[in-house]
């Protein structure tokens, strides 16, 4: 073991991993963090904590990091090269190690034009890839990014995004191989609609071996009615919702599109089990999180592994 | 080149209206060649001026110059004989050319009439689009010729994000994805492998993370 992740412990078990997602609030109330994060108690192996998703002020990443280990939950950091530097993104890496947060995310971040401060400066000192590596250092050299030593490394499982729907499509598992190069161990894809796109990428993947280097953990975000799958089609940069899952949303009246959605999403879960290669499922339910226990019961994912649970006895 | 747009009229307006005469200084580079800072701009913006202030009736007297160069002293000397003649320099060069003007005659209130923009070339007529960010440790050559540096939002050297869609970047459809291009290029030439060495972090001191830059040739120095 590279660390002491709960879920580095159960991808290695080989069981499938099932994480989640808790987006900090728009304001400083612990109590909202707390609440959210509740929900998803027992049924994952990690919850990530966003960071300034959509480019909007948020609560930042670590404080709510820290709020969900103190409640005995297995918090994953998200980290983008958006809004800090490489000095910043080292010593908030320390300060959440030292907290006992030892998994996380690297990303680049969606650009400030699609949020509320269009007016920022990005930052951008490194990219995605160069954080994983940045990483990766900190932890097996146990050197900063400058080269120097560090007096207690952190010792972190280190995830990133990985998008199959994006264009160009034929350099997607180049992308990720560049990932894997950089020391990556699991992967979070975006969400999938489109399965047999998906399931292009996972063989063009398996063709290179990655597979047996990182874990995959496919990106699952149930729909809540025919208007979300719509916006998520047209409007969400890199997102693939096929024309019939548009339609099969439409098709139902609109008091059953939720259920329709968990369907859809509990179908796609199914499918994918049998995928090689796919370690786990990483349940984005935005701002619906209190779906996500039904979501995994009904996925056949419960019980979580007993190590995702010690942590909450030992609070 | 280094491109500029002119200032909003009122803005320049704000600028001269507590002199009664002022010299208009254009420059015969960059500015010239995207049409914002040369001698026609120069008659154009001194005469909107003039008819300005003499339908407001405070007259403004406008001397027209337009130096070959407005950053190299050797030029920026030449506005000697007009600078007494006037209360303060209206520069139409880039930033460079504004601070050498300032520079060079330490008493004299020198406003900027153009805002500068980026270093770029000429797309199509009338369009200009940003090519080099002068990060000082050039790139190019690992990536077909396209700088991911200036032309990819997230200034990504390891990219594409996942963001890129038919070959367009996310924050607007009528933005290229500087990694498309990059790709594209790479497959053209026969160098895709190239694509899978990862781009080691960018050490920022020559674009500028040392502060200000400057060159010295020895051999070039008197």
């Amino acid at each position: 073991m590279k660390t002491a992740s709960t879920l580095e412990k159960i991808l290695a078990s080989g069981d499938l991993a099932v994480t989640s997602e808790c987006g900090p609030p728009r304001g400083s109330s612990a109590h909202k963090v707390k609440e959210k994060a509740e929900l998803l108690r027992g049924c994952v192996d990690g919850v990530n904590v966003t960071d300034n998703q959509t480019a909007m002020v948020r609560m930042s990443s670590l404080a709510a990091c820290i709020l969900l280990k103190q409640m005995g939950l297995n918090p994953i950091l998200q980290m983008v090269t958006r809004d800090r530097n490489r000095l910043a993104m080292q010593s908030d890496i320390l300060g959440a190690y030292a907290h006992g947060i030892d998994t996380m995310l690297c990303l680049s971040g969606d650009h400030p034009h699609f949020g509320d401060h269009p007016m920022a400066a990005t930052v951008h000192d490194i990219d995605s890839i160069q954080m994983i590596q940045m990483v990766a250092g900190m932890r097996d050299e146990e050197l900063f990014q400058g080269g120097e030593k560090i007096d207690g490394p952190p010792k972190m499982f280190i995830g990133a995004a990985a998008n199959p729907f994006a264009d160009p499509f034929e350099l997607r598992v180049s992308r990720l191989a560049k990932k894997v190069k950089a020391g990556v161990d699991f992967i979070q894809t975006q969400c999938i609609y489109n399965l047999d796109k998906f399931e292009q990428w996972m063989a063009g993947v398996r063709d290179r071996g990655l597979h047996e280097k990182v874990h995959i953990l496919a990106g699952i975000t149930p729909m809540k009615s025919v208007g979300m799958a719509r916006y998520m089609k047209n409007r969400v940069p890199g997102m693939d919702v096929p024309d019939a899952v548009v339609k099969r949303m439409g098709g139902v009246p609109k008091d059953k599109q939720a259920e329709e959605g968990i369907k859809i999403c509990l179908e796609t879960i199914e499918r994918l089990k049998g995928v090689e290669g796919v370690r786990g499922f990483h349940l984005m339910a935005i701002e619906w999180e209190q779906k996500v226990p039904e979501i995994v019961e009904r996925a056949g994912l419960l019980p979580r592994p007993e190590s995702a649970n010690e942590a909450v006895q030992n609070i | 080149m280094i491109t500029a747009e002119r200032k909003p009229m009122e803005e320049l307006i704000r600028c001269v209206k507590p002199y009664r005469s002022i010299l208009l200084a254009g420059c015969n580079e960059c500015v010239t060649v995207c049409a914002a800072g040369g001698r026609k701009e120069v008659g154009v913006l001194a005469s909107a001026l003039k008819m300005h202030f003499m339908k407001a009736g405070q007259p403004l007297e406008v001397q027209e110059i337009t130096l070959e160069r407005q950053c190299d002293p050797e030029y920026v000397d030449q506005l000697v004989s007009n600078i007494d003649q006037v209360d303060a320099v209206l520069s139409m060069a880039c930033g460079c050319g504004v601070q050498e003007v300032a520079r060079r005659y330490p008493n004299k209130p020198v406003f900027p009439a153009l805002n500068t923009k980026f270093m770029g070339a000429s797309e199509r007529q009338g369009v200009w689009a940003e090519r080099c960010q002068g990060c000082g440790d050039c790139v190019l050559g690992y990536t077909g010729g396209v700088c991911p540096v200036a032309r990819c939002s997230k200034q990504l050297f390891n990219g594409p994000c996942g963001g890129s869609s038919n070959g367009k970047c996310e924050i607007d459809p009528s933005v290229d994805c500087a990694w498309q291009l990059i790709w594209d290029r790479l497959k053209a030439l026969g160098m895709t492998e190239s694509y899978e060495e990862n781009l080691p972090a960018k050490d920022w001191r020559p674009g500028g993370g040392g502060g200000p830059r400057r060159i010295i040739r020895e051999d070039m120095v008197i």
